[in-house]
Parts: structure tokens; C-alpha cells; sequence
């Protein structure tokens, strides 16, 4: 292919014009005709056995239709199986029940469905099922519930869903080649994903029986699960997937669906169901808390010699995707260093808390936090440069992770670290109790789904008779512009303008399955499926006009809706002309594009090793921070993100990306934290869960490195999740660089800055 | 409310300069009622209590939260949503140059900011920077990190004021 015209142009995405016109149509934004309103009962107990359930006035209530217990649940016990076709086994599949059976487990556990006329009565009617408990023991610290005899949070199962380990070499030896060692507990919250649009869903049943969900969710497939809840086929249930107002891996577990397909299914009629607020807050997944206790060992020139961790993070009160989070840590527990002897155990637990699952970076940002704390602890042992010492660990191109996995494509960090650092400039001056610091950090972020999930990717591309072009995939769009880049791609390869393409996205019904939009994959995935299919059609195109225009197709080239001689006979032919003559001798103008990730199975699950993903993005952040040493507010003054994404398709959204999640990082790092206490959520809404507003952030400073060298299209990596992982670590370093005091727990409020300052 | 039966009545509401007819009850907000009652769906729900701003809509110029009004508050006064700040046949600069700038990603929040904005430079066509953070900081948005929007407010300021 010649130069590149459209990719790694700054061009506005067609989602983001209907957006600023208040046209798109979220979930909740969809009405039917004799539309119900479905409400969940939710549990008011951490632990307590259901004695009995009266349903009986909540039913008698003029305009309820229907009220739903688990016994209405056809097979009310499920496997999460998250999207992926390939079954795993070995305890990455979790049992979760729809509605809670004789037990409930966590406080905001879904007891029962209403489903009623208006949502006033739907409220009234969940007020008059009378719900028995009989409250039982609770656990609620995941180290606590390790031990032998603490209350089983299902019982007659141990608490600890999963033990993972990753060894290599021998860790004493290194600790005893050490000149110096750190050693620490590091202490991570549970973080709400905070999307402004609540979870939301609306379906109906249509002629033929099928249960069609049109929903917020970054997995259509969820499809499957439903339809295996409600024993039916799997063709009988499709969803439809809306434009999302965010996810962030907080719409990739199953929300409203099942609810949704329940009460339709029951009542026959359309029903919407909206979580509040406080619902959403209450009763759906976090990202995970985890206390990390690290050890890291050096050589008086910073060479690192070992590295031991022990990881226990919170799996709230049903498995999820506890073990799969559990499994990213340990292979960026250690993070992009060179480390000849390491040892990490980790552990993901049951607790009696609201469950956790995915959360944007997916266990790497928790690891992070600990490993980034403990190179500048080692620094300053050592008296080193924080960027000296990482320059001299991070590993390089051809390199193994501790895990065994070889680093096959460019890892930049020297560069994304030098990059960032020179990006400060001139330090702010300090003034009276403001005193300024600041502190790096970097990080790596795999992109692409585990390799033992044989991830794949379907999209069709078709040429119109006009020569517009039509793309359908199943993706899922949640805001970065997974949609659009699919666009981007078909108009680069097919030479027409981006004006002239329509995707149509995100139905199990119509588009071809696309996976889910997890694991920074879209791009990657998607974007190398539509790749692919493009460059069918445009074979096909080039070999017909090659004939038409009795010349060699290689020399030949498609732009601005041309057949271009790129030898410059000035010869050129329209492309409507192309198709036209590819249609009329019966040629295929579609193609569907089928992308295969690498595929490689789990020999055994306990240890980790080997190769477990596609490939990594590697990033840094720096930041500049404030603190008052009187008040122990901290402001972020500046924050430079350089991450080498391989190649921007859009580099506008690649910016955005960058931008938002450093910004999402921050949250994590000063303010965000959903605090539980005895199972009880004490921040319900926005005005307790504080994330970021206008007045709290710097203006991100984005550099993009493009090695080129990704495994997604045009040598494309992933950045969505990447964009957040190091932020909070070069936080923690910079208010060390400014007061002289390390903090150990996120986030960094106030309250622990002026402790510490106390404490020094 | 108290058992009793309620009595709604029909009120007059002028939105994006059109009057419109709708029956609502007492105790309807302005938020309820236009998405619910006149399927105004571009005002959008985060969270129904005034924490987030995406209902944000302007009431004679005034950027509220729409979640906070009852709709009988809102009789009589003019009601500007997106759908009225411009089209795409007559784009207003503000979405014109959130648009090109990549201020948007999910958009959920879009057009609370833009509304938000709107009012800011109706009262201030030149602000600064901090006026504009200011301006926004009702408006949440879990996405873009603000940059892009507050650049996006800063350059209308500019083509506006020159204009």
C-alpha cells in the first residue's frame, strides 16, 4: 500500500456528530408501547438466610404485572462465562445465581423482580414483598477470610476462589545477592466505574417468540448466558447493543439482561428497567481492592536481583471475573523489569462486600501502585535518579517477563521515561505551606484477551452499488471510538471518504459476533477482522479494473473513489465503474473478515507461565503535584502521559483515550474510594464518591511514540486501558518528592497526608 | 403523596422556543416530564439528584439541573435543550468545535457541557480558562479528563467573540 491518507489523521468520528446534536439514543432513551417498568428487591443483608418470601399484596397491587422470585427462574444458577466461546474450566468459571436462593451474600443482592405499570407502583409493589431474614455470621477482610474457621461466604466451599503462582529462580538467592532491600504492605480500595449513564436496558418480545434485549453493555454475547437461564435456545434471544455512556469493564458482566428477558418473558410486554443511582453503586461490580505485601532487592548500581509479592485481592461475595483480574496482576505483578529471581503468590477471595470484577486496566493498576512505590523506595536507598534506576531494569525487545512470556515487539520505555520527564519543564515554585514535588512512573498493559480464551473477531465489509460502503460488526461502542476506527480503517484500504461509510454495530441478530469491547481489544481485534475483509473487496476490486483498464492490478490504487494508476499514466477509472463491472460478472463486494488471535492452551492453571497474551503497550506518567503540608490537599499541577501506541489510527482518539484515563488514574490515586463498612456502601452517590471534576484536573499532556510495531492494524496497539495504569504510583512519588512522606494506601486524601506529616 | 389522590393539570411548556401542552402531576420534575412525558431524550439521567449535571438544560439562559425543577416551576420561562442550541443544518460554533476538537467520546455528559458553556458565554463571551472550569464543573464527565472540552469552550470563545 502507498502512503497512508486517512489513518493517523485527526478526524472527527461520526458517533461524536450525532452525539453534539443530542441525537444518539442511549438505552434509556427508547420507549415501547404497553411498556412496563421493571425493579429489583435487593437484599438488606451482608449474610442472612432467606426464611420465607411473601409476595402475595405485592402481587394484588393494581397495575403489577408480574413479581419474580428465584423459584421463576428457569436456571436460576449460572455460569459467568463472559462472552468467550471457549470453555475454560479450572475455576475461571464462577457460579453466580440470578435471584438469591435461600441465602443472600451481600447487601444490594437481587431478591426479587417487579414488573408494573408505571415505576411509582413498580417502587410501591417492592415495598410490599415481605422478605424473612435471618441474619448470619459475615466476613469482610480477605486476609481474615483466608483463615480456617471464619464464616464460609458460600457455604461448604473455601473462601479462597483462587491461588495463582509465578516463579522464577529463587527468590532468597536474590534477596541475598541484595545490597538493598524494600519491603512494604501496599493497600488498594474498591473503586466504583462511575459512567454518567447508569446501567439500562429495554426488551420485548417480537412475533416469533424471541426475546430481544436492547441493553448498555460492552458484551452482547451475553446472549447465551441469558437464553441459558431461561432454558431456551440460544437463537431465541438477541441483543442489541446501544451507543453506552461509558463502561470501563463495569458493562461487561451481565447487568439488566436477564432481568429484563425474565419479566418480559413472564408478562409477554416491553419492559425498561434503569438502575438508579445508588443501585448501581450499591449493587454492581468494583474494581478490586487488594493488600499487596512486595519485597524488592537491588544491587548498589540498581540492578534489581528479586522480587517477592503476595497479593490478596477481594472477590466481594460471588466470583465473577475474581481469578481472570487475579490472573493480569500476576503476569504485571512484577512489572517491565528485568528480575532474575521472583515469586508472586496471589490470592482472590470470597468476602461478604459487594463483588468485584473488571475495572478499566484490570488488575494491573492495583500491581502498579506497589511495584512503581517500591523502585523509587529503592532509589532513594540507593541514591539513585528514580528515572536512572528504571532505565537500567526495564527490559528490552527479545526479553522474557518473569512469566516466560518473550516480549516480541517494541517495548520504548527509555524512551517514554525520558520523554515524559523532559516534558516538566520549568518546576513550579513552591510557596509558604505548598510545597512541589514530582515523581514518574511507568508501566505495561497487556491488550488483546488471554490466549488461552482463542479470541476471535468477525466483520463484514460490503461496497454498494454507488460505491458507499457498509461495515457490520458486533462491537460494541462505549465511548473510545471502537466504532468509528472500523470506519477509518474500510475508508483507508477502499479509498472512499470516511463520510461515505456506515457501520452498523452491536446486534447478535445481524452483525457478525465481534467479541466483547474488554480487554483493550476492539481495535485490535475488530480493527484487523475489517482489515482484512476491506482488503478482500479491494483485491477483487483492483483485479477487475486491472483487466478494464488492461493494466498490472499492482500498480494500481484506490482514492477519492478512483482506480488510481500510481505510475502516473494519468489513466484512471471511477470506482462506481469498478463495482458496477464486479457486480455485473457476479463478483463478491462483501466479504466477512474472521481474525484469529495467537491460540495457545492452559497446560495448568496454578502456575502462571508462558506466553498468556498478544502483546503489551508500555507507558509512562509523570506528574507534578502541590501539597499543602497544612491542609494535605494535593492538586496535580501537571500530568504527561507518553505512551508508544504503536500507530495512532485517529490520533485524536488515541489523545482522548490518554487524557481520560490519566484522569481516571487520578481519581484513583486521590479521591475515589467506595467505602464499605460491614458490607454496608457508605458512599451511595456522587456526592460521597468523589471522582474528578473540572476543577480538579491539570491539562494532561499527551506524547505518542509510534513504533509501529503493534499487533493491531497498521501496527496499532491498545490504549484504553494502558492510559490509566501508572498515574496513581507517579502521584505517590511525586507528594513523596515534595513532603518527604510515602503513603502506602490509595487514595491519597488529605487525612492521610496531614497523619503522615504528624507521624514523620 | 400522603395517600391522596393527586391532581395534575396541564401546563405550557416553551421549549427551543415552541410551546408545547403537557399534562404533568405536582410532583413531576422538569426532567421527569421531558423525558418521560414529551420524550425529549436528549436530556439525559445520571443520576436524578443533582450530582452529575448531564440533565442540565437552561432555563431563561440559566443552566439548571433539570432533575431539581418541577416541571410546574418551569411554566412560562424559555427552556433550551441541545436539540435547540443548533442542528446540524445550522451547527452553533460550540458543537461545531467540540465535534472537530474530539472533545467527545461516550457524549453522555455532551449535552449538559455544551448547555453549560452556552450560558458561560452568553454571560462572558471572553473567559478565562478557570472561569470556563468553573462554568463545568457540574457537568461530570468519566471519559475525556475535560481538557478537550474546556479547550473546545476556549476556542468558541474566540470564533464567537469574532464573529
Amino acid at each position: 500500500m502507498t502512503e497512508l491518507k486517512i489513518i493517523g489523521k485527526k478526524v472527527p468520528r461520526h458517533d461524536a456528530i450525532e452525539k453534539a446534536f443530542g441525537l444518539t439514543c442511549y438505552a434509556d432513551d427508547f420507549f415501547m408501547p404497553g411498556m412496563l417498568y421493571g425493579k429489583v428487591l435487593r437484599s438488606q443483608y451482608p449474610s442472612a438466610k432467606i426464611v420465607s418470601i411473601d409476595t402475595s399484596k405485592a402481587v394484588r397491587l393494581k397495575g403489577v404485572k408480574a413479581v419474580l422470585t428465584a423459584k421463576d427462574v428457569p436456571r436460576n444458577e449460572s455460569v459467568t462465562r463472559f462472552g468467550q466461546t471457549h470453555a475454560m474450566g479450572g475455576g475461571f468459571e464462577g457460579l453466580y445465581r440470578v435471584l438469591a436462593d435461600k441465602k443472600v451474600h451481600f447487601m444490594g443482592e437481587a431478591v426479587a423482580l417487579v414488573a408494573a405499570e408505571t415505576e411509582e407502583i413498580a417502587e410501591r409493589a417492592l415495598r410490599m414483598i415481605h422478605v424473612e431474614y435471618q441474619p448470619l455470621p459475615c466476613i469482610f477482610d480477605p486476609v481474615e477470610a483466608m483463615k480456617p474457621d471464619t464464616p464460609q461466604v458460600e457455604e461448604g466451599k473455601p473462601n479462597i476462589v483462587t491461588h495463582f503462582e509465578v516463579v522464577k529462580g529463587e527468590v532468597e538467592e536474590g534477596f541475598a545477592e541484595a545490597d538493598v532491600i524494600v519491603e512494604h504492605t501496599y493497600r488498594v480500595p474498591f473503586v466504583d466505574h462511575a459512567y454518567i449513564e447508569p446501567e439500562s436496558g429495554l426488551a420485548w418480545l417480537d412475533e416469533s417468540g424471541v426475546i430481544n434485549i436492547r441493553v448498555s453493555t460492552q458484551v452482547i454475547e451475553h446472549f447465551r448466558t441469558v437464553a441459558d437461564v431461561l432454558d431456551l435456545p440460544h437463537n431465541r434471544v438477541r441483543v442489541i447493543g446501544t451507543y453506552l455512556g461509558g463502561g470501563f469493564g463495569g458493562k461487561e458482566d451481565i447487568t439488566v439482561e436477564t432481568f429484563l428477558a425474565l419479566l418480559t418473558s413472564r408478562t409477554g410486554r416491553p419492559v425498561k428497567l434503569t438502575y438508579t443511582r445508588e443501585e448501581s453503586i450499591l449493587s454492581h461490580s468494583k474494581r478490586h481492592p487488594y493488600v499487596m505485601i512486595y519485597k524488592t532487592g537491588a544491587k548498589r548500581d540498581g540492578r534489581l536481583t528479586s522480587l517477592q509479592a503476595k497479593l490478596v485481592s477481594d472477590a466481594g461475595a460471588y466470583v465473577y471475573l475474581s481469578p481472570w483480574v487475579l490472573l493480569y496482576s500476576m503476569v504485571n505483578a512484577a512489572g517491565p523489569y528485568r528480575i532474575p529471581h521472583v515469586r508472586v503468590d496471589g490470592y482472590t477471595v470470597l468476602t461478604n462486600n459487594t463483588f468485584t470484577s473488571a475495572n478499566r486496566g484490570f488488575g494491573a493498576p492495583q500491581v502498579c501502585f506497589a511495584y512503581e512505590s517500591q523502585m523509587d523506595e529503592l532509589a532513594k536507598q540507593l541514591k539513585m535518579d528514580p528515572v536512572e534506576i528504571r532505565k537500567i531494569n526495564y527490559l528490552r525487545k527479545g526479553e522474557t517477563l518473569a512469566t516466560g512470556q518473550v516480549l516480541e515487539h517494541a517495548v520504548a520505555l527509555r524512551e517514554t521515561t525520558e520523554k515524559a520527564f523532559q516534558a516538566f519543564g520549568e518546576c513550579t515554585p513552591g510557596k509558604g505551606n505548598l510545597k512541589i514535588g514530582r515523581g514518574i512512573a511507568s508501566g505495561m498493559t497487556s491488550y488483546g484477551r488471554m490466549i488461552f480464551l482463542h479470541d476471535t473477531s468477525r466483520s463484514y465489509v460490503s461496497i454498494e452499488l454507488d460505491g458507499s460502503v457498509t461495515i457490520r460488526a458486533g462491537v460494541q461502542d462505549i465511548g473510545g471510538g471502537q466504532a468509528s476506527s472500523l470506519c477509518h480503517i474500510a475508508a483507508e484500504v477502499l479509498g472512499v471518504p470516511l463520510e461515505d461509510i456506515k457501520v452498523y454495530i452491536a446486534d447478535t441478530a445481524l452483525t457478525p459476533l465481534a467479541g466483547t469491547t474488554t480487554a483493550t481489544r476492539q481495535l485490535y481485534m475488530s480493527g484487523n477482522a475489517t482489515l482484512m475483509a476491506a482488503r478482500e473487496i479491494r483485491n477483487t476490486l483492483l483485479k477487475k479494473a486491472g483487466e478494464m483498464m488492461k493494466m498490472d492490478p499492482q500498480r494500481l490504487d484506490l482514492a477519492d473513489k478512483e482506480v488510481v494508476d500510481t505510475q502516473g499514466s494519468g489513466k484512471n477509472l471511477s470506482l462506481i465503474d469498478a463495482v458496477k463491472a464486479c457486480a455485473s460478472d457476479g463478483l463478491p463486494l462483501y466479504h466477512v473478515g474472521l481474525f484469529k488471535a495467537p491460540f495457545r492452551n492452559l497446560t495448568q492453571y496454578e502456575r502462571i507461565e508462558g506466553q498468556v497474551f498478544p502483546d503489551f503497550t508500555f507507558g509512562t506518567h509523570a506528574a507534578e503535584v502541590a501539597v499543602d503540608e497544612e491542609t494535605g490537599e494535593i492538586q496535580v499541577l501537571k500530568l504527561i502521559a507518553c505512551f508508544d501506541v504503536g500507530r495512532a489510527i485517529n490520533p485524536s482518539s488515541v489523545e482522548g483515550q490518554l487524557e481520560g484515563g490519566a484522569i481516571y488514574g487520578m481519581g484513583y490515586g486521590l479521591m475515589e474510594e467506595v467505602i464499605m463498612e460491614k458490607g454496608v456502601t457508605l458512599t451511595p452517590s456522587f456526592s460521597e464518591y468523589l471522582l474528578p471534576t473540572s476543577m480538579d484536573v491539570p491539562d494532561v499532556e499527551t506524547i505518542l511514540i509510534e513504533s509501529g510495531e503493534g499487533v493491531g492494524p497498521f501496527g496499532a496497539k491498545g490504549v484504553g486501558e494502558p492510559s490509566v495504569c501508572s498515574v496513581a504510583p507517579a502521584i505517590c512519588n511525586a507528594v513523596y518528592d515534595a513532603i518527604g512522606v510515602r503513603i502506602y494506601d490509595l487514595p491519597l486524601t488529605p487525612e492521610k497526608i496531614v497523619k503522615a506529616i504528624k507521624e514523620k | 403523596m400522603n395517600g391522596k389522590k393527586q391532581t395534575g393539570k396541564e401546563v405550557v411548556l416553551k421549549i427551543n422556543g415552541k410551546e408545547e401542552k403537557v399534562f404533568c402531576q405536582p410532583g413531576e420534575t422538569l426532567l421527569y416530564v421531558l423525558r418521560n412525558r414529551l420524550y425529549r431524550t436528549e436530556v439525559k439521567e445520571g443520576c436524578g439528584k443533582g450530582d452529575c449535571g448531564a440533565c442540565t438544560v437552561l432555563l431563561d439562559g440559566v443552566p439548571v439541573d433539570a432533575c431539581l425543577v418541577l416541571a410546574y416551576q418551569a411554566e412560562g420561562k424559555e427552556i433550551l435543550t441541545v436539540k435547540g442550541l443548533g442542528t446540524p443544518k445550522n451547527i452553533h460554533p460550540l458543537q461545531k468545535i467540540f465535534i472537530e476538537n474530539g472533545s467527545i467520546q461516550c457524549g453522555f455528559c455532551i449535552p449538559g457541557q455544551l448547555l453549560s458553556a452556552k450560558a458561560l458565554l452568553e454571560k462572558k463571551p471572553r473567559p478565562s480558562r478557570e472561569e470556563i472550569k468553573r462554568a463545568i464543573s457540574g457537568n461530570l464527565c468519566r471519559c475525556t479528563g475535560y481538557k478537550k472540552i474546556i479547550e473546545a469552550i476556549e476556542e468558541a470563545s474566540e470564533k464567537i467573540s469574532h464573529q
